[in-house]
């Protein structure tokens, strides 16, 4: 397998973490209440930590001199990789956990299979990624129970993030061509085997929070091919203003 | 959001060995949530290995008002402490 696929390989996993921990970022100071506030930032430092740690193994590997930074800052929308799932805009906190539940769920299936990976890096990385994780999926779980069978108000707006958002969980378990490559090289994961225990555990959940679960059978898709919602755009505005304002600039 | 959640404190062992100590209060509607938040809250910054939290209204608390017969009868009784034997040298930390 070529450098480059490899590197393609980890963009697919390492943009989820980037761009929804920007998505959680843009919370900071805006929690419903304090301690939700410090919990999602929390979250979103670990999902940059680990954002880090894939780029910075994607800077070594690629041959142009690329950084972290480069990474992270200068590519243009069609080059990130992250499923739509991530990218959406935060609406309200019920929102923002249904997102934060329906990605914990399959982010930590996939970690859990990354760590067997034959490339000891990627390897590396999941098995310290594990224990961040299984601590989002948890309070996300918790939050949907609470909300979903909490007062009527609550249950109702988690009930609409569900159904709003039910749409873009397939496109999860698509694989690319790189996902393909790295799977049948020992390095990435067959994400299509973690569906069936996805859903699973997303509806023992559900139901536990007495909530409804979508009939829906059509999907979204085409983040991982780079082709990304009307809300992409405005997301990386904001990513990217510093580095494209200052090129090269450091903190 | 107006946030009418209960009040819990929060006790964290710093290390094994150690004993809890107070650390600081915090708002959650149970004691799951509590100890999450405590978690994100107080111990971030690696400050512990242990948590407990109870509710405040648990905590059964003296009045200041009457520190006066509670405390200071005990400030002029010298002779509740044993400073009037003499040690020896090797005995530390008396």
């Amino acid at each position: 397998m070529k450098n480059e696929n490899i590197i393609q390989y980890i963009y697919g996993i390492a943009d989820n973490a980037l761009i929804l921990g920007q998505r959680l970022s843009e919370l900071c100071g805006h929690g419903p209440s304090l301690e939700t506030d410090i919990a999602l930032t929390n979250m979103a430092l670990d999902l940059l930590g680990q954002t880090r740690s894939y780029y910075q193994y994607a800077a070594q590997l690629s041959e142009d001199g690329k950084t972290e930074d480069d990474i992270a800052f200068l590519r243009i929308e069609r080059q990130y990789k992250n499923v739509l799932l991530v990218e959406q805009p935060n609406r309200h906190f019920g929102y923002v956990i249904t997102r934060q539940f329906f990605y914990d769920v399959f982010h930590l299936l996939l970690l859990q299979e990354l760590q067997n990976s034959k490339d000891e890096t990627l390897s590396a990385i999941a098995k310290k990624a594990i224990k961040e994780v299984s601590y989002h999926q948890r309070f996300s779980s918790d939050w949907v129970k609470r909300l979903g069978d909490g007062t009527e108000e609550s249950h109702q707006k988690v009930q609409d993030a569900v159904d709003g958002l039910w749409g873009f969980t397939d496109e999860l378990f698509h694989m690319t061509e790189d996902d393909t490559l790295a799977f049948e090289s020992g390095i990435g994961v067959d994400v299509t085997k973690l569906k069936e225990t996805y859903y699973k555990r997303v509806s023992e959940v559900l139901e536990e929070a007495t909530l409804t679960i979508p009939e829906t059978k059509w999907f979204q898709k085409g983040g991982k091919q780079g082709i990304h919602s009307e809300h992409m755009g405005y997301l990386l505005s904001d990513l990217q203003y510093m580095q494209r304002t200052y090129p090269n600039m450091k903190w | 959001m107006k946030n009418n959640w209960p009040l819990w404190e929060v006790f964290v062992r710093s290390k094994n060995g150690l004993e809890h100590r107070h650390f600081g209060s915090l708002h959650a509607a149970d004691a799951e949530m509590a100890l999450e938040n405590a978690r994100d809250v107080y111990t971030r910054r690696n400050e512990g290995v242990s948590i407990w939290v109870v509710a405040s209204k648990n905590i059964t608390a003296s009045n200041p008002e009457n520190n006066g017969e509670l405390f200071e009868p005990a400030q002029d009784k010298v002779y509740r402490h044993p400073t009037f034997y003499s040690l020896p040298d090797e005995v530390k930390h008396m």
